[in-house]
């Protein structure tokens, strides 16, 4: 049985069982959580371009942070010790940059937990052939949202006069780093809106990711950090990110296959959370 | 009559501080958001103290003063949350059809809040000591301090009442801290004035009222006694107080017409 196109989209079949004795049943089902992903992702898109209140903060909060930092603490530039070739802007580019890659994941785990709260989610696994499908459309969202924002605040940095002296190959690894993000922050708040079903657990997938982005070398770099919040940075993996990421911006690089490590095995991590969380929410529902 | 009146205003502060102070979801962001930004701040931003011209020592003296606007800010979120609250459960309405003057109902919410702006004055002062930062304007600069935190909160406050009133909702009431907390972001918060290299940014946190409440509390901290900042920080308050009592009456006005 299949759902009716009621709008003449492409509709997310029922749930059917692969039937055991089909030649290709893997690849159907293959096939089926991509169907359910795309038409998950198409909404999803749909709904954010509509929506002033959802595309205007996800835009202008990156764009706040930006020019705060790069702006107004440019003078940290000047601080003794502080070196970095393509100047504070690109140093400061970068944290917005992880933060806005996490963030647009952290946000799509929102709708994910308000489409729950308005009971669309559930009609939703109803009607998926493979649930799947569901976690998967959403993080196409989440990346899809981060491209949005990724490239207004770039183009905003190259504007305001932000230096790039890494090369074209640094640059690829460098958004290749911002999509990993936005799997991890993705990850992380699908895994608790699939377990809570409810807006209310905002704060629950919010504070971790905003206390491990400020707990690593957001303002200057590890080395002229002092005291107890060295000791906490120097084992955060976002400072991994954000060493890779300045690395990859200034072509002089440092940690950048332990970033990346860190952040393939936090979307492994996240992707069981996440799995784990749609299981919890199939069985409850 | 006069009595009365402030029979009705103190019943009213009373209910609206305890709703604050009862419920750990209110509670928790005003004392937890700003201690963590500043203990983050204080360390990740100990090394702008070495540039010339910074004005002490201390990051944790200089940075101490945000937590007061954030903590104000919380307020705004609260009261009006807790007001629209009371709104869509329509107690409100039931308190309008009681003899209690319409005065009463928004005034005794504010004197609750500026208690709450009080208090929580008074623990960020507290915790600014205990984190190392010295309060060069002594035992009367505290008092001071909590005067302002007090008068601080009572504006955002009454401008949380005016949205709540306004819109009768408690997620329009929560979308507007984003809108302040930039406002924050884009004034001295971080660095002095003297010290925001980028011509744009100097210019906007020249404009920006936020800066000069920022270097009101800052200035007890740091410089002990500077007339300047601490009328250019209370005119603020005092602005931000008559403008946000001012739009929340209006809109309990227009409430009242409508129910």
């Amino acid at each position: 049985m299949s759902t009716a196109p009621s709008n003449g989209r492409q509709p997310v079949a029922a749930p059917t069982p692969a039937s055991p004795g089909a030649p290709d049943g893997s690849s159907a089902r293959h096939g089926s959580i991509w169907r359910v992903a795309w038409t998950v992702a198409w909404r999803g898109m749909h709904t954010y371009i509509r929506r002033p209140d959802l595309i205007f903060p996800s835009l202008i909060f990156p764009l706040v942070f930006f020019a705060s930092f790069a702006g107004g603490l440019s003078a940290l530039g000047r601080v003794p010790g502080f070196t970095f070739p393509a100047g504070y802007t690109a140093f400061q580019f970068v944290f917005v940059m992880c933060q806005s890659a996490m963030f647009s994941g952290l946000f799509t785990g929102f709708t994910l937990a308000f489409d729950f709260e308005s009971g669309f989610a559930r009609r939703l696994m109803l009607a998926a052939e493979d649930r799947r499908g569901i976690a998967l459309g959403y993080a196409l969202v989440a990346l899809a949202r981060a491209a949005i924002t990724l490239t207004l605040v770039t183009a905003v940095a190259l504007v305001s006069g932000m230096k790039i002296t890494g090369d074209s190959v640094d640059l690829f690894g460098l958004y290749g780093l911002a999509a990993l993000l936005v799997l991890v922050g993705y990850g992380w708040a699908a895994g608790v809106a699939f377990r809570f079903r409810t807006i209310q657990a905002g704060p629950l997938m919010q504070t971790p990711v905003f206390l491990i982005l400020f707990l690593a070398p957001v303002y200057l770099p590890l080395a002229l950090l002092k005291g107890w919040i060295h000791d906490v940075a120097s084992v955060n993996p976002a400072t991994a990110f954000l060493d890779a990421g300045r690395g990859l911006i200034s072509g002089v690089h440092d940690h950048t296959a332990l970033a990346f490590a860190c952040a393939l095995g936090l979307i492994l991590l996240f992707g069981i959370w996440t799995l784990s969380g749609l299981r919890n929410a199939e069985t409850s529902a | 009559m006069n009595s009365l009146l402030s029979t009705q205003v103190g019943v009213l502060a009373r209910r609206s501080m305890r709703k604050t102070l009862r419920q750990p979801f209110q509670l928790f962001p005003i004392v937890f958001f700003p201690i963590i930004l500043l203990a983050v701040n204080a360390s990740g931003l100990k090394a702008a103290t070495e540039l010339v011209g910074f004005p002490t020592r201390s990051y944790v003296s200089f940075a101490i003063a945000v937590a007061f606007i954030q903590g104000a800010m919380f307020a705004l979120i609260n009261t009006g949350t807790n007001l629209a609250e009371d709104i869509e459960s329509g107690f409100f309405n039931r308190l309008a059809l009681t003899p209690l003057r319409r005065v009463s109902l928004i005034a005794g919410l504010l004197v609750g809040v500026a208690g709450i702006g009080a208090l929580q004055s008074a623990v960020y002062i507290l915790i600014g000591l205990l984190a190392g930062a010295h309060l060069d304007a002594g035992l009367g600069g505290a008092l001071v301090v909590i005067a302002l935190g007090s008068l601080t909160t009572l504006g955002f406050g009454a401008l949380g009442c005016a949205a709540a009133l306004w819109t009768g909702s408690g997620e329009a009431v929560q979308g507007l801290f984003p809108l302040f907390f930039v406002f924050v972001f884009l004034s001295s918060s971080n660095l002095p004035r003297n010290l925001l290299g980028t011509g744009w940014f100097h210019t906007v946190a020249d404009w920006n009222p936020i800066s000069y409440l920022i270097e009101a509390f800052r200035s007890l901290y740091i410089y002990g006694w500077d007339a300047t900042a601490l009328w250019r920080g209370f005119a603020v308050a005092s602005a931000l107080a008559v403008i946000g009592l001012l739009a929340a009456s209006a809109a309990l006005r227009r409430r009242m017409q409508r129910t």
